[in-house]
Formats: C-alpha cells, structure tokens, sequence
C-alpha cells in the first residue's frame, strides 16, 4: 500500500475505524445512557467532515485506479457526512421516545454511511458493487430496527428482498459488461470503449446496471418498495434513507454513466428521459391522495428523484453535460436539507404505536407552535419550488441546463408536475394554518436545532446560490 | 474446451429462472434462494470471462461476490425468522400491513 493508496481512502478509512471502535465502547455506556453513543458517532462524522472539507482540490487515485479521491467524491462525501450529522439529530430524541434505543443504531448508521461515501469514490465497478452492499445491508437492520412493530419488520424485509434482487441485476449487468470490455475499471472501459465500436454485451450490461442503481434510487418502475418501505421503517430511518440512499445512488450512477459510458449516450439519453418523467408524474400524481404523511413524502421523495435524473438526460452531449450535471448535485443539496427538516417536523409530531401521522393530526399547529409551522412551511414550499427557497433554485438551474440541452418538452413536464405538487404540499399548510385541533409536539433540543439549521439553510442559500453552484460546477469539471 | 458462449448462454438461463422465482414465488425463503440463484449465474458468467481473458480480477470479483451474499443471508436469514416469529408465517402476500 503506498502513501497515495492511504490518502485515497483516509475519509472512509477514519470512519470504519471509528465505527469499529464506537461498536466496543459502546458496550461499556449503560443502557440509559446511549445518548453517549450518539453523540461519539456524531463527532466521528464531524471529524470525518472536517478532513473531507480539508481535502478540497486534490485529487488522488489509489489502488491501481479503483478508488479515486477527487473534487467530485469530495463534494459528495461532505454532502453524505452532512446528511449521516443530521440524521443522528434526529434520532437522538426519537429513539429513545419510541423505545428502540440501542447503541448499534447509530454504528450501523455510520457503517452505512461509509459505504455511501466509498460509492462516491468507487471508479471500479467492483468497488461499486461493494459499497452499495456496505450502504444497503446497515439499511435494511436499521429499517427493521423497532423489531417488536409489525410495519417496521415488515418494511425491513420487503427492504432486503427488493435491495437484494436489485443487486442481482447490478452484479449481471458488471459481470456482461467484463465480458464486452475484458475489464471492470472505468477507466479502463472508457479506453476499450474508444477503440472498438459499441457492443450489445455492453448495452445490455449497462441496462441491467442501470436497472440496479434505478431500484436504489426509487426510480419508476423500480419504485414499487418505496412507499412501504419509508412508511413502516422507524421516521428517523426514513429520512437518513431517502437522503443518503439517492445520494450515494446517483453519485455512482453519474461517475459509471457520465464517464464509462458516453459511447451509449444516444440509446440511454431515451431511456433516462423516459424515466425521469414517468418518474416525476407517477410520483407527484400518487401522492396527491395520501392522507398519511410519511407516505407522502415517501411519493414526493419518487417525484424528487425523477427531477434529479433530469440532469443525466443530456448526458452525451459534451457541451451541457458539466452544467447540467452540477445542477443535478445542486439539486440533490437543496433535497437533502429540505427533506431532513421536512421529516424532522414529522418527528415532532409523531407519538408511539404510528399516531400522529395522519394529515388531520397537524391541523392546529400554527396556533400551538407558531415556529414548526413556519418551518413546514418552508419545506413545503421548497419542494414544491416556490421562493424564497433553495427548492426554487435548484430547479431553475436544472431546467434551464435541461433546455439548454434541448428537452424543452421534459422541462415542460417538469415544472406541470410541479403544478401538481403544489396541490398536495399546500393541502400540509393550509391544514396547519386553516383548521382548529389540538397537535401535540415534541419539543427536543436536538431535533428543533435540526430543524432551525435546515429551515435556515433553505432560506439563506437561496439568496447566495452562486457559490454552491460554482462548487459544484468545479468539482463535476474533472469527471468528463 | 467448452466455447464461453455456452456458460454465458447456461448463466443467462439461470439468471432468467432466478429473476421468474422472484417474480412468481410467494414464499420469503424460495424467493432469497432465487436471488441467490441469480447472483450465482453472474458469478458464473464473471468466472468464465475471467478464464477466457485469463485475468485474475474475475476470479477475484466472484470471491467479493460470495462473500457479500454470505453477509446478506446472515442479514436476511435474521429478517425472515423475526417475520415468521411474528406472523407464523413467511408468505409475502400476507406481509401486507402496509398499502396505500
């Protein structure tokens, strides 16, 4: 192992440690006393942060090309990190409210969050399979996690068997593709892929991959599980996966896609546009009847990956790729913090034994705690795309890269599911503002700083988005 | 030797039989063993790529493979017998409390 092999992997390798060593000192704190370990695994993921923040601009490739640390990996990592912090906040308090609290919660939760950032920093498809095995298996424990609830156990097999069929076509679709290209490191089939004229072995493998990264992400028609699986899994679970889990998942998909396999773009460029809208209006359309809101913001976390893969439509058209692919990161930051405030409200309101989550129960929130409302409000109007908001820039940045490229109709698409989001995310404010009722939250320190944070970043970074964008347009300009 | 179109063409149909089996199959345990089916008829295809372009790295690749499918049954296993302690039974169909 040389120095440069060790800097690669240095991020991933300090947490693993951490998470190893967390996992044995947590045998020593005693039972009531977990939050000890919660707060150790949050100051692993800060340290871990605080290295990746100090990593900006180098980039270094370890292990015979199989792992690289890059502008781009960083930018993710820092993202995962960010998203393993805030979902530790939120579970400290509910955990413990729910009765679930065990150390291992929040191991597993770092363990998960190692195989996203490793995902990131994957540039072998080997590497790739690995970490979407690290990332999933922690997941599926932990959505299993209040094992005495039916929903909960349910939603943790159902997890399992649907991540563990997704892996089978992702491991086909590596295994047809070292086939069609003699090797499984991307920079190596981008070389093979120059040379030789494109192979059906090769676009099959791509679709089988393709098909495999679309379950992770919960992309139509590979959506099936989401629903179930985000409404039975404990809330605190829910929103560390639909962040983490599409991040990773898009990371990988964009490093395999954008660079392996450019040579394919006029097949997949369809396929993708296809998807992306059927995504965008299944999701938004189902969610307009939910009256259950961890299933609504389970289909509005559908629709939201169908507006992500926006950005990889124009993926081989060299000119617009890097634009539209930084505003693709730009949005999934923008997801990130609006959906973790967004679930941390439905944390403040969720009781014991699944009251609490039915639209009806936040009717009345607006007199009783005047703060949380305004908070909803502004993630409400954040994943709709209304201003003042981070959710209103990121989508102008990813429908204009998308017209740019020429797909005037899927922008057209996007902005009417958007029309119908509004219906169903406004129906959350008006019930909260309009109607009389007696909500009872859970005012806890952890998670009201949770949601004060991301209610202010949602805000604040829409005034400046400039200085994301610009990050995120540096660190993608090396990927092409 | 066997050309490496026929383990290709026997991990295909072993890959499809898999995928069927999940489909079709109601049962927790048959469906995992159709999963397994499936990542083992890429192990199959990985291995005889590996041994036509006599590279090592496929041969690798399946050890990751069955290591990681080792782990998944460990995890699985410990999923289904929770449902089954729970329910009496391990039928997906009636793992349905949660719909909407």
């Amino acid at each position: 192992m040389t120095q440069s092999d060790l800097t690669t992997i240095l991020p991933v390798t300090i947490l693993t440690v951490w998470a190893c060593v967390l996992l044995l000192v947590d045998l020593l704190i005693p039972k009531t006393r977990k939050g000890i370990t919660a707060l150790l695994s949050a100051l692993g993921l800060a340290v871990t942060l605080g290295y990746t923040l100090a990593q900006i601009g180098s980039e270094v490739t370890g292990f015979n090309g199989m792992v690289t640390l890059d502008g781009f990996s960083i930018f993710v990592n820092a993202l995962l990190l960010v998203s393993g912090l805030l979902g530790v906040a939120l579970a400290y308090g509910y955990i413990k409210r729910m009765g679930i609290e065990r150390g291992e919660y929040y191991t597993l939760l770092l363990f998960s969050v190692v195989g996203m950032m490793l995902m990131a920093q994957a540039t072998d498809l080997i590497v790739v399979f690995l970490a979407l095995e690290l990332l999933s298996i922690p997941l599926y424990v932990l959505a299993a996690f209040a094992r005495d609830k039916t929903d909960s156990e349910e939603a943790g097999l159902k997890y399992f068997l649907l991540g563990a069929f997704s892996s089978g076509f992702l491991v086909y679709g590596i295994a047809l593709i070292f086939g069609a290209t003699h090797t499984t490191n991307i920079f190596a089939i981008v070389e093979f892929v120059s040379t030789s004229t494109g192979s059906l072995l090769l676009t099959i493998g791509a679709a089988l991959l393709l098909i495999g990264f679309g379950f992770k992400v919960a992309v139509v028609p590979f959506h099936m599980w989401t629903p179930d699986v985000y409404q039975g899994a404990p809330t605190a679970v829910t929103a560390f996966m639909t962040s983490g889990a599409k991040i990773a998942g898009f990371a990988a998909l964009l490093r395999v896609f954008a660079t392996a396999f450019p040579s394919i773009a006029a097949d997949m460029t369809n396929v993708f546009w296809v998807i992306s809208a059927a995504t965008m209006i299944l999701g938004n359309v189902a969610a307009v009847a939910q009256t259950d809101i961890k299933r609504l913001l389970a289909y509005s976390s559908i629709a939201h990956a169908g507006y992500i893969l926006m950005a990889f439509v124009p993926y081989g058209n060299e000119t617009v790729v890097a634009t539209s692919v930084a505003a693709g990161l730009f949005y999934l930051v923008a997801y990130v913090f609006t959906n973790f405030g967004a679930w941390g409200v439905v944390i403040a309101l969720e009781k014991e034994a699944g009251k609490g989550l039915a639209l009806d129960d936040y009717a009345g929130l607006a007199k009783k705690h005047p703060a949380l409302a305004a908070a909803m409000t502004i993630f409400m109007l954040s994943l709709i795309g209304l201003p003042p908001t981070i959710g209103l820039i990121g989508k102008l940045y990813l429908f204009r890269a998308v017209i740019d490229a020429g797909f005037v109709w899927l922008a057209i698409i996007g902005v009417l599911t958007s029309v119908v989001s509004a219906f169903y995310y406004l129906r959350v404010v008006v019930i909260m503002y309009m109607k009389d009722g007696e909500p009872a939250a859970e005012r806890e320190t952890w998670l009201d700083t949770t949601t004060l944070v991301t209610a202010l970043v949602t805000v604040v970074v829409s005034f400046i988005p400039q200085f994301l964008f610009a990050w995120a347009s540096e660190a993608v300009l090396k990927l092409f | 030797m066997i050309p490496v179109d026929y383990y290709i063409i026997l991990s295909a149909i072993l890959f499809t039989i898999g995928v069927l089996g999940v489909l079709v199959r109601r049962n927790a345990l048959i469906i995992f063993m159709s999963i397994e089916l499936m990542l083992n008829a890429a192990n199959l295809a990985i291995v005889a790529f590996g041994s036509v372009f006599e590279s090592f790295s496929g041969q690798i690749f399946v050890f990751f493979v069955i290591a990681v499918a080792a782990a998944e049954v460990a995890v699985g296993l410990a999923l289904i017998v929770e449902i089954f302690r729970s329910k009496r039974s391990i039928d997906v169909d009636q793992v349905s409390s949660l719909k909407g």
